[in-house]
């Protein structure tokens, strides 16, 4: 397949794989996160574990919006979606993650709520045209990769005067939560890890650009190198940290030179801070609220908000208290390590939000990896 | 006399809520359009039922509900799918299948043409097949209930004694052979969704696969130690079920599985593994390790079996995994399909 192959190409794996061993320090332990599911889907994916040496380590992180929406969002949309008058449209990943215990959107569906998959912003649109006399909710999800295509259908929707279309706003911020993993007052429970350095989003950082991640770099002196999804972009990536850890540097270096700058995409950055600002807070599932994390419609754009129009109200769910992803997300213990892991909380019955959807930790490790910890056991 | 008195408007009309109430509409539907495109000495005679003489050897019977959406797809149509789904699920059996029955639940308003052309797809996969459609069922539901159109076959063959294919056949060593490219089907279902329209030359990869299966047991007797066809979940639904069955795992080579750079292409964009999506003209076969060379030859002699493969072995596996090394130098699990990605694929 053209434009993908190339970026896949086994004998320059086996050449970055032999430059990783050549480079990484015996005497030193190198503990790499990748924040996007993404990447985490792809090591995963193409088993890249199996290619770096012990001492290098990927700690799965939370870059995963599917999995990192809390429980009461679901419930909230849930509850919307039971209003006789309402559609709502969500993307077909949304309709399995777990609200309050036994919820989700799929068995909403099932009991007869209007809930319908669609796989472009523009279907949502469309579904508003279709239906004049119901009210057309767009359940909104993701980091800012996706706030501009809601942001265009906003515009769309003023555009057509659409008076029976809302957006249930959960877009949410990458720098905010990556500052959190090193910061947050709950490290102090679940302990930490020792982070070495960042492999930077992808598809994010093609709108943000490099620059967000600049200060990061300076105030935790933390290397961040800015990688594609493809497999060689992944082993690249952490080639060039291994060096900046060895050479003691903590800068932003941007290996996704062929989609990313240092300033982003200047035209959706404008049209999303027309439209967006920032919450205060935001609840992730695993991390807990984190500040100036999450978007929501500006004033003027109250109208196609459908928090404002329906009086939605903040719902809040535990999560399960023997769930682990809290540990998990910032890489200070394994899937493995927790007692729900493959037990009650499998891909199928998601409890935690690593389990939710295949770019998450434990979904991943689930999925395409579990046969290692039978092959650790047996050798030890 | 005739025996009604107007013909069936087939280019205009359409199904109504009378052809499925027994009385004459049904009866000229029934010898009008399915009988014209089944035609055999069974379904004239206009019986209850058919009885049929099936020749040594153990029967088999097997049945299958088609509701794909949309009815109509590239390289084919729901009449097809439902009679080479019934016929593949006999044949992996190491079966000749015989005789095949067909029920239709119908929305009113299907239009006449429509179900013309899905009566004579299946007449014709049927024929295609050598197998005959011998008895049948029409129902009429209110319109909104059932989507257009829904269809049930089942089906009757025989196996020849001493041919006994079934998982807890396969053995330690076994090789895994796959009959062609996968998840041909899959995609080109995909590629007509209403919300999902996308360009591409994928067609389904719906066909009768007995003739294929019947040169293989000539080239590999009991060699052969099951035949499975992947249908929904794709080939790693079919693995994982396999190794449960047989208490093995499998190691497969991602390098040596075929899949069409069209469908590697569309799965890509939607985020979904080709071994998770659906094929309706490929069987997986294990086959013992001396045999499995034969076997492979006579299926890339047959041209349903042109792209055939040895993907991977039988190994002694107590958690049953299917382990895949990747093409990328790694290795992965590869597992069930979780979750409904593609719902009403067949």
């Amino acid at each position: 397949m053209k434009y993908a192959d190339e970026f896949r190409d086994k004998e320059i794996a086996l050449g970055l794989a032999k430059a990783i061993r050549a480079a990484a320090d015996p005497q030193k332990h190198y503990r790499f996160m990748e924040f996007c599911g993404g990447h985490t889907h792809a090591i995963s994916r193409y088993g890249l574990e199996d290619m770096l040496p012990k001492n290098v380590r990927m700690i799965h992180g939370p870059g995963c919006p599917v999995c990192v929406l809390p429980a009461g969002r679901i419930d909230m949309a849930i509850r919307l979606a039971e209003r006789p008058d309402v559609i709502l449209c969500v993307y077909g990943d949304l309709m399995r993650v777990p609200g309050s215990p036994g919820a989700s959107l799929l068995k909403a569906k099932a009991r007869g709520a209007d809930i319908r998959m669609v796989y472009s912003t523009i279907d949502a649109i469309r579904i508003a045209e279709d239906n004049p006399g119901r009210e057309v909710v767009f359940f909104a999800i993701g980091f800012e990769t996706t706030t501009p295509p809601t942001a265009v259908m906003i515009r769309l929707a003023e555009k057509k005067q659409l008076e029976n279309f809302t957006v249930f706003c959960n877009h949410v911020l990458t720098p905010p939560a990556m500052q959190n993993i090193l910061e947050s007052p709950d490290i102090r429970n679940v302990g930490r890890v020792e982070i070495d350095g960042f492999v930077g989003p992808a598809h994010v950082s093609t709108i943000i650009g490099t620059a967000p991640y600049e200060f990061f770099a300076e105030e935790f002196g933390k290397p961040v190198v800015i990688a594609g999804f493809e497999p060689l972009d992944m082993m690249q990536a952490i080639l060039m940290l291994v060096r900046q850890v060895n050479e003691d540097r903590h800068e932003v270096e941007n290996q996704y030179s062929r989609a990313v700058n240092r300033d982003g995409n200047l035209r959706a950055k404008e049209e999303v801070s027309d439209i967006f600002e920032l919450r205060d807070q935001f609840e992730w599932r695993g991390l807990g609220q984190v500040p100036y994390s999450g978007l929501k419609l500006k004033r003027v754009y109250a109208i196609y908000d459908a928090e404002v129009r329906f009086d939605m109200h903040e719902l809040r769910v535990d999560d399960n208290p023997a769930c682990e992803c809290g540990a998990i997300l910032r890489g200070v213990k394994k899937p493995v390590d927790c007692k729900l892991f493959g037990t009650v909380c499998t891909p199928e019955t998601p409890m935690g939000s690593c389990m939710v959807s295949s770019e998450g930790a434990c979904a991943a490790h689930w999925t395409y990896g579990r046969f290692r910890d039978h092959q650790q056991r047996r050798v030890s | 006399m005739k025996a009604y008195q107007r013909k069936l408007d087939i280019r205009n009309g359409c199904v109504d809520l009378s052809h499925g109430s027994g009385g004459r509409a049904m009866a000229q539907l029934i010898s009008g359009l399915f009988h014209e495109a089944f035609g055999n000495e069974w379904l004239a005679r206009g019986n209850d039922q058919s009885a049929f003489d099936v020749g040594a050897g153990r029967m088999v019977m097997t049945t299958d509900g088609y509701v794909v959406s949309p009815l109509f797809f590239p390289g084919g149509n729901i009449g097809s799918l439902a009679v080479h789904g019934t016929v593949n699920d006999i044949a992996v059996a190491g079966a000749r299948p015989l005789y095949l029955s067909a029920s239709f639940i119908i929305e009113e308003g299907f239009r006449f043409a429509d179900l013309k052309m899905i009566a004579e797809s299946m007449g014709e996969a049927a024929r295609t097949a050598g197998v005959h459609i011998v008895t049948g069922d029409t129902k009429v539901v209110e319109r909104g209930k059932a989507d257009g159109l829904f269809i049930s076959t089942a089906g009757v063959g025989v196996v020849p004694h001493g041919l006994d294919l079934s998982a807890e056949n396969a053995r330690v060593g076994d090789r895994v052979l796959i009959s062609g490219t996968l998840g041909d089907h899959g995609v080109a279902i995909m590629s007509k969704r209403q919300n999902l329209a996308f360009e591409t030359e994928i067609v389904s990869d719906s066909a009768a696969l007995n003739d294929l299966v019947a040169k293989m047991v000539e080239a590999g007797g009991r060699g052969i130690r099951l035949m499975r066809d992947p249908t929904r979940g794709g080939l790693a639904a079919t693995l994982n079920e396999i190794a449960q069955q047989s208490d093995l795992g499998f190691h497969l080579r991602e390098e040596a599985i075929p899949v069409k750079p069209g469908v590697a292409a569309a799965c890509e964009l939607l985020g979904l593994d080709p071994l998770h999506v659906a094929n309706e003209g490929k069987l997986v076969a294990i086959v013992a390790p001396e045999n499995a060379a034969a076997v492979l030859a006579a299926m890339r002699a047959h041209p349903l079996g042109r792209d055939a493969a040895d993907i991977g072995e039988a190994v002694a596996d107590d958690h049953h995994f299917v382990q895949m090394a990747t093409s990328f130098g790694g290795g992965r699990i590869v597992d069930w399909l979780s979750g409904e990605q593609l719902p009403r694929i067949c």
